[in-house]
């Protein structure tokens, strides 16, 4: 009988009492020890309730904070976006009117070169062309020398 | 008719009363020792509680329905492994959520005992028997293990065993030999 209870798996006997005497010890601390946590735990005051309030309360400053985050990161972004296009409508308005007022000077420049130039033109011409009166005025001249 | 329709709902209020009442005193009497059974499963203090809460609200919704055939005990019990393997199935469904759990480890849950008056060599031989047979529940499949905790650590009867886990004697016999036989085999082996 003996034989047959410790070979055979199967044949173990499951009533406590029918234990040898290690196996009985065994399984009475095991019980005391489960019975002695469980007690112990159970006499405890329930906190659960407020782990799982601060755990929501940091989850939602969490998740605040994260929205804090990425609304100020993209504000950031879309006021350097706009930031930048003003700056170079700014730029582009700047090149525009600076090309304006050189095409504006050029032009003044050059009705100046042609004015010069006509006013000189018109001063050697009268330097140059003897008047048609000049060579009978001369005559006169040596006349009354004479 | 009159007297029977001013008379209905004071029984109902009597009844329902009466049902509050009986409740009332069997969460107080079972409620530590369902904790104690789905601490030992779990080894998680939190998840012991969870369960057992949602337990006896289970309990609470079906309560009218409970006709007494078993003990308040075993369709509590019975109710709890229920709850327990859909947890269980339920984590193992959803792979990619966390896989950690609060559950303490063997050498920790070793650690209680009773305080008696036994001497210090006393009490560390005590805690390395409890840990040896932590380790040989560790080991064993689900149904060994809630058979021999429901056996060895709530010290329920076979038929009770049988009648929670919905399980025949034999196979319970069957399954609590199988366990025996691994924490024997973990004591021997760690002589």
């Amino acid at each position: 009988m003996s034989w047959r209870r410790f070979t055979n798996r199967a044949e173990e006997p499951v009533d406590i009492d029918a234990l040898d005497p290690a196996m009985r010890q065994a399984l009475g601390d095991f019980k005391a020890s489960v019975h002695a946590w469980s007690d112990a735990v159970f006499s405890q005051p329930r906190t659960v309730r407020e782990v799982v309030v601060r755990r929501s309360w940091r989850l939602a400053v969490g998740w605040g904070l994260t929205a804090v985050l990425l609304g100020s990161t993209l504000s950031a972004g879309l006021y350097e976006h706009h930031h930048a296009q003003v700056l170079a409508q700014l730029a582009a308005q700047r090149a525009l009117e600076k090309q304006h007022q050189l095409a504006t000077q050029h032009a003044q420049e050059m009705a100046q070169q042609e004015e010069d130039l006509f006013a000189s033109v018109d001063k050697d011409v009268s330097r140059e062309v003897p008047s048609a009166m000049e060579p009978l005025a001369q005559l006169t001249d040596d006349d009354e020398t004479q | 008719m009159a007297a029977c329709t001013t008379l209905d709902p004071m029984t109902m209020a009597d009844a329902d009363g009466r049902a509050a009442h009986d409740f009332s005193h069997v969460v107080a009497s079972h409620r530590p020792q369902i904790f104690r059974f789905l601490l030992a499963s779990t080894r998680d203090v939190d998840l012991a509680e969870t369960l057992t809460q949602e337990c006896f609200l289970k309990a609470h919704r079906n309560w009218s329905s409970f006709r007494g055939e078993s003990t308040a005990m075993t369709w509590l019990m019975r109710i709890a492994i229920n709850l327990q393997k859909d947890h269980w199935r339920n984590r193992r469904m959803q792979f990619w959520r966390q896989t950690r759990t609060n559950a303490v480890d063997l050498d920790e849950a070793s650690e209680w005992l009773p305080s008696g008056e036994s001497s210090q060599e006393q009490r560390l031989l005590a805690q390395e028997r409890v840990s040896q047979v932590w380790h040989a529940v560790d080991g064993l499949s689900e149904r060994q293990r809630t058979v021999f905790l429901l056996r060895f650590v709530e010290e329920l009867e076979l038929s009770e065993i049988a009648q929670t886990t919905g399980l025949s004697e034999g196979t319970v016999k069957a399954h609590l030999s199988r366990a025996l036989a691994r924490v024997r085999g973990e004591l021997g082996g760690k002589r």
